[in-house]
Order: C-alpha cells, then sequence, then structure tokens
C-alpha cells in the first residue's frame, strides 16, 4: 500500500477533566480496594478502533421493553413513574437511535439476582429490566415503578439510594456508559460512597429531576434525566427546540 | 491491504492539513481545547446485580455461531489478592479479518463479512469471559502505517466505578510496527498479548498485581 504517504482523518472524542469524571477508585467504597487498577494508565489516541462501536439499534429490543411495569400476566407494585429525556453528546447534538439499558430494585429495593438475599420482597410482576432506543431527536422513554432503597455491607448501616442503573454505547466505543440515575433530594446521598464518588460539581448531572408536566394524571410521575455522551470536539452550538438540554 | 488505500475520500494525501476549524466538512472537527457545550454524565459502577441488565442470550457472540475460522477469547479476570473475579462483564469490540469494523464510520466502508457484528459481552462466571470471534485483521494506524491486530475490551465489574479498557494483541502476529505497543515496555506488552490454544486465543485480565494489565485513559 501507498502506506507511509496516506492517513486518515479522524475525529477525537473530548476528555472530560478529572473534576467532572468519577474517578474508578474511591475510599469509602470498599469493594474498589482489590479491583481498581493502580497504575496509571496510559494514554490512548482515538483510531479507528475507538471512534467506531456496535452498532445496536431496535433489533436488541422485545415488545414491552420499555414498560418494566407490566411482566408476566400482572402489574408491578409500587409508585408508578415515567423516566425521559434525551441523550446528547458533549457538543450538545441529539444521538438519535442509541441504545438504553437500565437495570433496576424493584419498590421494595429487591433485585431479581440470585446474589440479592436481603429480606424484602420480590414481586412476580417486576424483573427490573429495560430497553429503548432512541428516536431521531435523541429522545427516550420509560415506564416503570420507583425503585426502593437497599442496604448493602459497605459500612455501618449502609444504604444505597434509590437508583436506577443505565448503560449507553452511543456510536462509538469512546462513548460507552455506564451510571447511575437517582432521584431528587433523597436523604441517603450523604452517606453513600457509590454517589460521593462523583465529584461534586458532577453530581447535579446524577440526579433526575421531578417534572410535573410531564407527569400522567391519575397515573404516574414523571422524571426527566438527559444524558450527555462525550462529543467530537466542539462543532458551532446550537439550541435545540426547548433549550433546555442540560 | 488493498481495501486501505487511496479509494476513501477520507484517505488524504500526508500533506494536505487536517483543517479542524467549525465549518469545515469533516466530522469531529476536535476543538479539544475549547470547552464543551455540556458536561458528560458521570459514570457509576455496574454493581453486583450488573448480569441482569447487560447480559444478552447471544451475547458473547461477535461473530454468528458456526461461520469459518470462528474463535474463542477466553480470559480469567483476577483481582488484587489474585482472586477471580466472578461478577464482571467483558466487553470487546474489534475489526473483521479484513481490518474493518461493522460501523458506518469506518472511512472504508462497513464491515462486509457475513454474521460479523464485532461486538461482544460476556458475563464471567467461575472469573472467566468467553468470546466467539474471528480474529481481526490489521488496522490503519491514521497516520499511513497499520496497528497489529487487536481487540479493544471493556471491563465492567462491581468496586470499578468506571469501565476500565485494555486491548488483546495477539501472539502470533508482528508487533513491532504497532503504535501502541511500541510506546510500552516488553512487561507492560506481555500482559496485552494473547496465547494461542486449542480454540483460540487466552489472555487473563489482571486488575492489580505484580502483572497488572496495561490499562487505557481514551
Ligand atoms: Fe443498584
Amino acid at each position: 500500500m501507498t502506506g507511509t504517504t496516506s492517513r486518515l482523518v479522524l475525529p477525537s472524542y473530548l476528555r472530560e477533566d478529572a473534576g467532572q469524571r468519577t474517578p474508578v477508585a474511591f475510599d469509602g467504597y470498599r469493594s474498589t480496594g482489590l479491583r481498581a487498577p493502580l497504575r496509571t494508565p496510559v494514554d490512548l489516541p482515538h483510531r479507528l478502533t475507538e471512534i467506531t462501536g456496535p452498532v445496536l439499534g431496535e433489533d436488541r429490543l422485545a415488545p414491552g421493553d420499555g414498560d418494566l411495569t407490566l411482566r408476566a400476566g400482572g402489574e408491578a407494585q409500587g409508585q408508578r413513574i415515567i423516566v425521559f429525556g434525551r441523550v446528547l453528546d458533549s457538543g450538545g447534538r441529539p444521538v438519535p437511535g442509541a441504545l438504553l439499558e437500565i437495570w433496576q430494585a424493584n419498590a421494595a429495593g429487591r433485585y431479581r439476582h440470585v446474589v440479592d438475599n436481603w429480606p424484602a420482597p420480590l414481586d412476580p410482576h417486576f424483573d427490573g429490566l429495560g430497553r429503548v432506543v432512541t428516536d431521531a431527536l435523541g429522545r427516550y422513554e420509560f415506564t416503570t415503578i420507583k425503585p426502593g432503597a437497599y442496604p448493602w455491607g459497605n459500612h455501618h448501616n449502609a444504604w444505597r439510594p434509590a437508583h436506577i442503573h443505565f448503560s449507553l454505547f452511543g456510536t462509538a466505543f469512546t462513548q460507552r456508559l455506564v451510571t447511575q440515575m437517582y432521584f431528587p433530594g433523597d436523604p441517603l446521598f450523604g452517606q453513600d460512597p457509590i454517589f460521593n464518588a462523583i465529584p461534586p460539581t458532577a453530581r447535579d448531572r446524577a440526579i433526575a429531576g421531578f417534572d410535573l408536566s410531564r407527569t400522567q394524571p391519575d397515573w404516574a410521575l414523571a422524571y426527566r434525566w438527559d444524558i450527555v455522551l462525550r462529543g467530537t470536539g466542539q462543532t458551532p452550538f446550537e439550541t435545540d427546540d426547548d433549550g433546555d438540554v442540560a | 491491504m488493498s481495501a486501505f488505500e487511496h479509494d476513501s475520500p477520507l484517505v488524504t494525501g500526508a500533506d494536505e492539513t487536517n483543517d479542524r476549524r467549525p465549518g469545515t466538512p469533516r466530522r469531529g472537527s476536535g476543538f479539544l481545547d475549547e470547552p464543551p457545550a455540556l458536561h458528560t454524565t458521570p459514570s457509576a459502577t455496574v454493581g453486583p446485580y450488573l448480569a441482569i441488565g447487560l447480559t444478552w442470550p447471544d451475547g458473547p457472540d461477535a461473530v454468528a455461531p458456526g461461520t469459518a475460522g470462528e474463535i474463542w477469547l477466553r480470559g480469567t479476570v483476577v483481582d488484587g489478592n489474585g482472586d477471580v473475579v466472578p461478577d464482571a462483564v467483558v466487553e470487546t469490540w474489534q475489526a473483521d479479518p479484513d481490518g474493518r469494523f461493522a460501523h458506518p464510520d469506518d472511512p472504508r466502508g462497513s464491515s462486509s463479512t457475513p454474521g460479523f457484528r464485532g461486538f461482544a459481552r460476556s458475563a464471567t462466571p467461575g472469573g472467566e469471559y468467553a468470546v466467539r470471534t474471528l480474529k481481526p485483521g490489521p488496522v490503519p494506524d491514521g497516520d499511513g502505517g497499520l496497528q497489529a491486530p487487536h481487540v479493544d475490551v471493556s471491563v465492567f465489574a462491581r468496586g470499578l466505578l468506571d469501565r476500565v479498557v485494555t486491548r488483546i494483541y495477539f501472539a502470533d502476529d508482528d508487533h513491532a510496527g504497532d503504535p501502541v505497543l511500541r510506546g510500552l515496555t516488553p512487561d507492560q506488552r506481555a500482559t496485552l498479548v494473547a496465547a494461542p490454544t486449542e480454540d483460540g486465543y487466552r489472555l487473563d485480565i489482571h486488575l492489580q498485581g505484580d502483572a497488572e494489565t496495561v490499562f487505557f485513559a481514551l
């Protein structure tokens, strides 16, 4: 090939400052002690492998994946909620066609998982798994129930604030994100090392907002949570239709 | 290697400037010196119940079962005590044997290998991941050279507040020209090179310890 004289022009994805990112390890979260790598990671420039990523869309969905309240022929127990928002990149551009996967505890704070054996009831009509794909404007929406808080063994009297686990792929390996969405005003934030591992300046971005305007009368409360993936540097930023992208 | 030659609009001459000004047609104008319009959402650990959300029946299949040339990539995920990590998920992303990605942003065109997804996710019951795939081909490095065949890897687990990223290379390839391996010491390189096995290749991932795997900051 004419290798020495040709090159590819590739985008490079923004890397946030450490003050805006969750570190891989955090002192108060005990399990990081033997698992989080100790050596400084080596910088990896973004080449073809990093700027591409799995193309996952509607083919990963099954009917009903966006509504977690109806499983096994019945209705889940708990406070019915709508969780919705947009997936954007750090340039403010919507990320359409993006697969979102969520998992969560039931209303009593119990996961349907063999390792979860704390004495709260399982719900036969709740499995805690949801999947949707963003629309052309990057919008997503789930119907689910508000998860309960649950205890864990990290420290004395440790309780996880209510949260929903989110997994997103975006369109590039660099954009892969797994995170947790919290609910506003949770009194358990102060004692939770997983929440507090997030730098203070970034914590608000992990908390959904209550949205009365999207609450469905006589049916469900609504929480809005926009998710921002790394973008390819800066392009002229245009405010979207409603302007409230953050 | 002819597939990498100048038939793509994104393969350009060496003396053409990489014009990143706003308004230029290239995607990813790359003004990394400017602040982002929006800060990114912070990551969080997958926790102990990740299998609910992050496993698929066909998760381990980067290529359809029965595809000619299929191999298994396997390995154990090990913690700082040398204990296996039975509750991780390992995800892999790679090019096909022609060095092309199953993705529209591959400037040479998306992979044409039938049944090739290029992505797999494997839980680690008993500490071991296993991915069914095809051995990737060399991939352009963007500067006129080639990267040795490799697989990008993400590891998620309880106790990791963000994914950790590494690569798998293959022991029977020539690594001399690879721009990533070139920057590493021999000991570091050894943590990234999978050894041949009966049905593919094997590489253990050490989260900590003397043989701590080289992890990358993206
Ligand atoms: Fe959880």
